[in-house]
């Protein structure tokens, strides 16, 4: 399959991505923000960094991309989209996802190998793992705390829609633990942590992210409207 | 600004920092964004609906802030006009 890597000016991720959704098997296909089409991909990942250096709110200006109008037309026909760390921002600031990312609560960046344990594993980018499987990949954030209001955060427990959450402490202040959610339908996937960067014994804190880029089925495609 | 069930880390730190200064009596504080937008003629009930479509797509998060908007007269009188927001 074809899967489109979107580079905002200010993308630092955007080539790991890439990576990864080739070693996840897939053909991995360069989107710049400023495409008006999608290049024909099946699916897209937004990656982290600071797009438009995170200037008003992490994600507030890459939201109103000329490529982010696709993407958001996309998603909503059901296209697969996953979102990391700057990238979830983006989709929450696209309300593509609910909620909002703020500050950390302790205020300082963090970064550390994170284990996470998998809630949801029907989503279009989590079929490859099973629930309750538990994972370690690479956290690196400022701005990662997810906060929604109560009764958002007990629909989106009810629904499933909790894609994974933080094991071992709080890393940020997000609420529940909640480390990634999903749209309703489930082919919308944000997360903070980076699979993108644990797809190899030699540079990763193992390989555990390599689920997020082989999980993509036909079977998920098939469901696209056109 | 933050709504209020918001955390917001940047002003506990500024909250914390206040009595390491000396400055006593402060128990909370809230930080937020103003930003002053000059329009072209006058502020009319079009123009100001115009600022509030602004501030709810663009300027604010209206998940996690809310904000207001205050018309002030501009620098040159009568030529230009200031819109104050803050979020």
């Amino acid at each position: 399959m074809k899967i489109g890597v979107v580079t905002f000016p200010g993308s630092l991720d955007d080539v790991d991505a890439q990576r990864a959704v080739r070693i996840g098997g897939h053909e991995a296909v360069a989107l710049w923000h400023g495409d008006h089409d999608l290049r024909g991909v099946d699916a897209v990942v937004l990656p982290g960094g600071f797009s438009y250096g995170d200037y008003l709110r992490c994600g507030a200006i890459s939201r109103f991309s000329p490529v982010m109008a696709e993407v958001v037309e996309a998603a909503e026909r059901g296209m697969p989209v996953l979102g990391i760390c700057n990238g979830f921002q983006i989709l929450c600031e696209s309300h593509l996802l609910p909620g909002a990312l703020i500050r950390n609560d302790h205020r300082r960046f963090v970064c550390r190998d994170q284990r996470l344990r998998i809630e949801n594993a029907s989503t279009a980018w989590t079929s490859a793992y099973a629930e309750g499987d538990e994972i370690t990949i690479v956290l690196k954030n400022g701005e990662g705390g997810f906060v929604a209001d109560e009764a958002t955060l007990d629909r989106l427990e009810g629904e499933g829609q909790v894609v994974a959450r933080y094991l071992d402490g709080n890393p940020n202040g997000s609420l529940r633990d909640i480390a990634g959610v999903s749209n309703a339908r489930g082919n919308v996937v944000g997360l903070m942590p980076h699979p993108e960067h644990c797809v190899e014994e030699l540079t990763g804190a193992g390989t555990d992210g390599i689920g997020f880029f082989a999980s993509l089925t036909a079977d998920w495609l098939a469901t696209v409207s056109a | 600004m933050p709504k209020p069930e918001i955390l917001d880390p940047q002003g506990k730190a500024v909250l914390g920092a206040l009595p390491r200064l000396g400055f006593q009596g402060v128990v909370d504080v809230r930080q937020g964004k103003r930003f002053e937008l000059e329009v072209a003629g006058e502020v009319t009930e079009a123009v100001l609906a115009q600022v509030h479509e602004m501030a709810e797509t663009l300027l604010s998060n209206p998940v996690i802030e809310n904000f207001e908007v205050r018309v002030e007269p501009g620098v040159e009188q009568g030529v230009e006009q200031g819109v104050e927001q803050s979020a």
